[in-house]
């Protein structure tokens, strides 16, 4: 009996997060539909994001890319379509690799960053300050963080692609003696420009999902300095796992009749 | 005197605990009341009630004859902006300048222009002894300095009422006295009301014009300094001697 109320339970807490979830994202979007955004905190936000991910987004998609080139030119030397490893670095960059990495990078940065920072203005009452002055807290920290998010995960996903494409050119050049311009011509065959639009979509929905699961844990946040540690850890294992999840369900909508 | 606000058989819970049970208490407009009683006796709760950061499960908050705990969000915004709240630690906003702490509300609130701001701003870190600290982050000051700065961004809208929590837990004699002060220099530059809560007997009896005591959930005492010092009522004598022995459990 206990394990049914702790499932029962455990159901009503995934439903009550999920309703706060949307209710926040449903906030936020009424503020950004009224143009109600404050662009120099917005800039800000998205200046200190972009630095703070480029330089792991640029070194785990160049690695990933060198050893997607490495396994991929190994296995078409065999059967002798060496020329075709292009357009499988290309193709995976652009459609899986590069949206999941950079994701996956900025939820561990940014959208623990973003739990930190609400969790202890939670604890150190700056929140309810906020609250007292009668301002909103996710018209003045949500919306900038989101819109900030938005903006700069699709261009550190540009970046991710550009970059796993050039170190997988560069392994199969050293590794497999596969010239530059065949490596262009297969990537550029395997990949239409419409993939990278839909990675690209790919990378604004995962910004939403680490925006605002960031900004949840971090406002839900309760009990002194643990609790702003939980909220954070929280924030960055929830987001990955629900991009895990998108980026599946997406994959299907997006590129599963193709 | 008429009254700014009643707290009207209010019951307040969380989770199983529960805080107020059936407390009503008035606060009289113009006049410094003070809240007495022990630590998690539920007096940040009051203050959270008048201004309507906290909703009770039960009764009724009126504020000037209105009554909040009706009032949508979008409302209660409104009347959360013509009531200032000084926090317990000040609850500075720790990315801004005191400065822009205290211009916030300014800038949200109003079209002012920036000089204008600026010059408002100014005055009031004046007013409280803080002109010179404008361009200086909360870190970089003193728990007396960031109080303070605290009770100007309350102040700066010029609201009708102030909240104060714990205004001068923790800090030493001479700023006590200086904070004590400047709450009773600020309610008269306003014109306004002022709810202070506090243990601190000696500052409670310079400022207050009233005293509630809250004990287990209700206002056990009420009345002006010198008929809350003369209370016959055994739980009021204990905390104002600091003994051990009564009817408060330790
Ligand atoms: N957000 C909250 N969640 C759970 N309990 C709370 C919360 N806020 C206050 N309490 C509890 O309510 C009681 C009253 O709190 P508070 O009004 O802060 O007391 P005081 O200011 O008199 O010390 C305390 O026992 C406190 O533990
Ligand atoms: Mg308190």
């Amino acid at each position: 009996m206990k394990v049914f109320d702790e499932v029962g339970r455990g159901t009503i807490n995934a439903f009550a997060y999920a309703g706060g979830v949307a209710e926040l994202l449903t906030d936020s979007l009424r503020f950004i539909v009224a143009l109600r955004i404050r662009v120099r905190e917005t800039l800000d936000q998205a200046y200190l994001l972009g630095v703070q991910s480029w330089a792991i987004v640029l070194l785990t998609s160049l690695f990933t890319g060198m050893v997607i080139s490495l396994e991929s030119a190994a296995q078409f030397a065999s059967y002798g379509v060496s020329n075709l490893v292009g357009g499988a670095v290309a193709f995976s960059a652009a459609r899986e690799l590069g949206p999941m990495l950079s994701a996956v990078v900025v939820a561990g940065r940014t959208g623990a960053a973003i739990a930190a920072e609400l969790g202890s203005m939670v604890v150190t009452e700056q929140i309810e300050a906020l609250l007292s002055l009668g301002l909103s807290p996710t018209r003045m920290l949500v919306v900038p963080r989101l819109v900030a998010l938005v903006v700069m995960l699709p261009l550190l996903t540009v970046l991710a692609v550009i970059v796993s494409i050039l170190g997988g050119m560069w392994v199969a050049n050293i590794y497999a003696h596969i010239s530059t311009e065949s490596f262009i011509t297969s990537a550029r065959q395997a990949l239409p420009f419409e993939d990278v639009l839909r990675g690209l979509f790919k990378s604004i929905v995962f910004a939403v999902i680490i925006a605002i699961i960031g900004a949840y844990q971090g406002l839900q946040t309760r009990g002194g300095a643990a609790g702003v540690g939980k909220s954070t850890t929280g924030a960055v294992v929830t987001s990955i796992i629900l991009i895990f999840i998108f980026n599946f369900a997406l994959s299907y909508i997006l590129f599963g009749h193709s | 005197m008429g009254l700014w606000a009643r707290l009207d058989d209010v019951s307040v819970r969380y989770g199983p605990k529960i805080v107020m049970q059936n407390l009503t208490l008035d606060v009289v407009e113009g006049a410094i009341t003070c809240i007495i009683g022990l630590s998690g006796a539920g007096k940040s709760t009051i203050l959270r009630l008048l201004n309507g950061l906290k909703k009770p499960d039960s009764g009724r908050v009126f504020v000037k004859g209105r009554e909040i705990t009706k009032m949508r969000e979008r409302e209660l915004i409104e009347l959360r902006g013509t009531i200032g709240f000084a926090f317990q630690f000040s609850a500075l906003f720790d990315s801004l300048t005191i400065g822009e702490n205290v211009a916030l509300p300014l800038r949200e609130h109003t079209k002012m222009r920036d000089e204008e701001i600026l010059k408002l701003v100014t005055e009031t870190l004046d007013s409280v002894g803080l002109a010179h600290v404008l361009d200086r982050f909360p870190s970089e000051l003193s728990g007396g300095m960031v109080k303070r700065a605290g009770f100007a961004r309350a102040v700066v809208t010029n609201p009708q009422a102030v909240l104060y929590d714990e205004p001068t837990t923790g800090l030493d004699p001479i700023i006590t006295h200086v904070l004590t002060d400047t709450i009773v220099k600020l309610r008269e530059r306003l014109n306004g009301t002022a709810v202070v809560v506090s243990h601190d007997l000696e500052s409670i009896y310079m400022m207050a014009d009233y005293i509630a005591m809250l004990f287990e959930g209700a206002i056990v005492a009420y009345g002006t300094v010198d008929e809350i010092r003369r209370s016959p009522n055994p739980i009021v004598q204990q905390f104002l001697q600091g003994s051990e022995v009564g009817p408060i459990p330790i």
